[in-house]
């Protein structure tokens, strides 16, 4: 097992009468991608910035690498890149410019920082762009642009915080591509926030984040055999009838229109028997069904499940 | 047959040199919700701003709700609700006032119907909470009121459940098959796949063209030019340039601990397992999957 480079016990962080952060354990291991899914204000933000030593935990203790971040706050710092959620950039400073500045804050020396930068930059895919103003790159390029300067210092650890916000999905793919890479070719550790399912499927462990508390952590994979029912998808017409129609049967935990098809989760065995009772009420209710299949439950069916079976 | 909301004909605009939206022509009927997704710089803001009469085409045509861009773009305005990602609500007004503000815009000064509005999207209880102590959940949802309490007919909605976990989303989204239900016609514009799997049909654009615009099953279906894979094999990183240099491979990426191929409908899984031995990884496992929106995204991106 790879060795164990963020580990958080029983953190908790109170912002006035309001737990932030309650109780939560996680670790992050060498070359492993971590994400932290969930709503805004789930605590995800704070909990990254207990762990890069931004905040003071009310209890529990975070050591980095083998540094505890309280008590040996500079050291651990050192192993650490951090990309916020909105992180500064000098606009009227050139690419290349903003990560030098980033590289002598980090303490790289006058030749150390210029094959560095322009190693990060051929990385990152800034390098054509090098000598062009900060304020003139799109959002997407500034993104890399900030990952670039979180990684100058060749981090062991990386802290990413709702990276891809706002961010169109061709550059989200390039930016995951590089931190999967990162996390292959040089084994760092990653703690990686989203709200959203598809970014967290691509992570190698995933916390679902509500209220503070990690309700369950694993890998996609497991977290998706994890679900105790089946899910089936139903198309036909008209939608809101057929939705109607199977929300009615009490063995159905739930049925979720989407833009051209339905989604229900069946709890309960034997699953065809309800199935095909439904088939024959859409029928009688003058509705048509062209497709009921079993499929493979993803990420968020599993989030909504756990929410229902925690919060109802 | 139902009427068209919106139906664009060789729609143009141009900027100098550079073509924005190059000729776009389709047609949305009442009823529907449509997504919108496309790179940045893509067209699709540009499109909304036309549909919106805020700027005038270079050339082509199109109505919305039957008005002409050109010529009635305060009527169009008057009828349409839109709803910014980043919501306008002032966070030290109440719920209710804030509400109360945007119905004054639009010159709505009954009562009932602003009372009925947040029954509607259910801030009943919330209506004297200031909106800097609201939920990112709760204040979508005003959001979403103040931008339907003119009774619009056709709706703009711009990554309206950014920042909320799954459950919230699909209680959004429900109000909003509520409000299509009642003949609303909505216009979804997203970068996330999440997202746009709510909508009935989705639009591709890519470089000023609509590439595709279809039912998400059917995108998955018709416009992925391959079958998609999951494929598992160490070292991943020798695995993906094995990948990136094959013939048979439309498209690959890493995800997570494995990596998605789309292969081309004619090509055997196992031819890929064999080339990978060539290249000495042994131990691929490759299985195919069902693809995703992201999938037929990237795949018509790429080319």
């Amino acid at each position: 097992m790879a060795t164990v480079m963020i580990q958080a016990e029983h953190i908790s962080k109170k912002f006035a009468d309001n737990w932030a952060v309650k109780d939560i354990s996680l670790q992050v291991h060498a070359g492993e991608i971590y994400g932290l899914v969930g709503a805004d204000g789930a605590g995800k933000t704070t909990t990254m910035r207990l762990i890069c030593g931004v905040l003071h935990l009310d209890s529990g203790s975070i050591t980095v690498g083998n540094f505890d971040i309280n008590r040996q706050t500079d050291q651990a710092r050192s192993l650490i890149g951090y990309l916020a959620q909105r992180f500064s950039l000098y606009e009227d400073l050139t690419v290349l410019e903003n990560i030098r500045f980033f590289a002598e804050v980090r303490g790289l020396t006058a030749d150390e920082w210029l094959p560095r930068c322009l190693d990060i930059l051929n990385f990152v895919g800034l390098l054509d762009f090098k000598d062009r103003f900060a304020g003139k790159l799109s959002g997407g390029m500034k993104q890399k642009l900030g990952l670039a300067a979180a990684l100058v210092h060749k981090p062991k650890i990386l802290l990413l915080d709702e990276p891809t916000t706002g961010v169109d999905p061709v550059t989200r793919q390039d930016f995951w591509q590089l931190i999967i890479k990162l996390a292959a070719q040089e084994g760092v550790a990653m703690l990686v926030s989203t709200p959203y399912m598809d970014e967290a499927s691509r992570c190698h462990r995933v916390g679902f984040m509500r209220e503070g508390k990690i309700l369950v952590e694993d890998t996609p994979g497991n977290l998706q055999k994890s679900l105790k029912g089946k899910i089936f998808e139903l198309k036909g017409s008209p939608l809101p009838l057929l939705r109607k129609i199977v929300q009615n049967h009490p063995l159905v935990k739930y049925a979720q229109m989407f833009g051209d098809r339905i989604h229900l989760y069946i709890s309960a065995d034997p699953s065809q028997t309800i199935l095909e009772a439904l088939s024959q009420t859409i029928v009688e209710q003058g509705g048509s069904l062209t497709n009921l299949r079993m499929i493979e439950p993803q990420l968020e069916d599993v989030f909504i499940s756990l929410i229902e079976t925690n919060y109802e | 047959m139902s009427e068209f909301v919106i139906q664009t004909n060789n729609l143009t605009k141009r900027f100098g040199d550079f073509t924005a939206v190059d000729q776009l022509t389709f047609a949305i009927q009442a009823g529907e919700v449509v997504g919108y997704l496309g790179p940045n710089g893509s067209g699709k803001t540009t499109t909304m701003r036309m549909l919106l009469g805020l700027i005038l085409p270079t050339e082509g045509t199109a109505t919305v709700l039957g008005y002409d861009i050109r010529q009635d773009s305060d009527a169009i305005r008057a009828e349409v609700g839109y709803m910014s990602q980043k919501f306008s609500l002032y966070h030290d007004l109440t719920v209710n006032e804030n509400l109360h503000f945007y119905a004054g815009v639009y010159g709505i000064n009954n009562e009932n119907q602003i009372q009925a509005c947040l029954d509607r999207v259910g801030l009943e209880k919330q209506k004297n909470i200031l909106v800097s102590n609201l939920s990112t959940g709760w204040k979508q949802r005003l959001a979403l009121a103040t931008a339907i309490v003119h009774h619009p007919r056709l709706l703009f909605l711009d990554e309206p459940t950014s920042g909320v976990d799954p459950t919230a989303r699909r209680a959004f989204w429900d109000l909003i098959y509520e409000l299509v239900a009642e003949g609303i016609t909505a216009l979804v514009t997203t970068h996330y796949m999440d997202e746009a799997e709510y909508c009935g049909r989705v639009g591709i654009m890519r470089e000023g063209k609509l590439l595709a615009l279809d039912t998400p099953s059917n995108l998955k279906i018709s416009t992925l030019p391959g079958k998609a894979y999951d494929l598992r094999a160490q070292p991943i990183l020798d695995t993906l340039q094995v990948l990136e240099q094959s013939q048979h491979v439309l498209r690959s990426g890493l995800v997570g601990d494995h990596l998605r191929v789309i292969l081309s409908s004619e090509v055997k899984p196992e031819t890929i397992v064999e080339e990978l031995k060539n290249h000495s990884v042994n131990n691929a496992e490759i299985e195919q999957v069902e693809p995703t929106l992201e999938d037929v995204f990237l795949s018509l991106a790429a080319q």
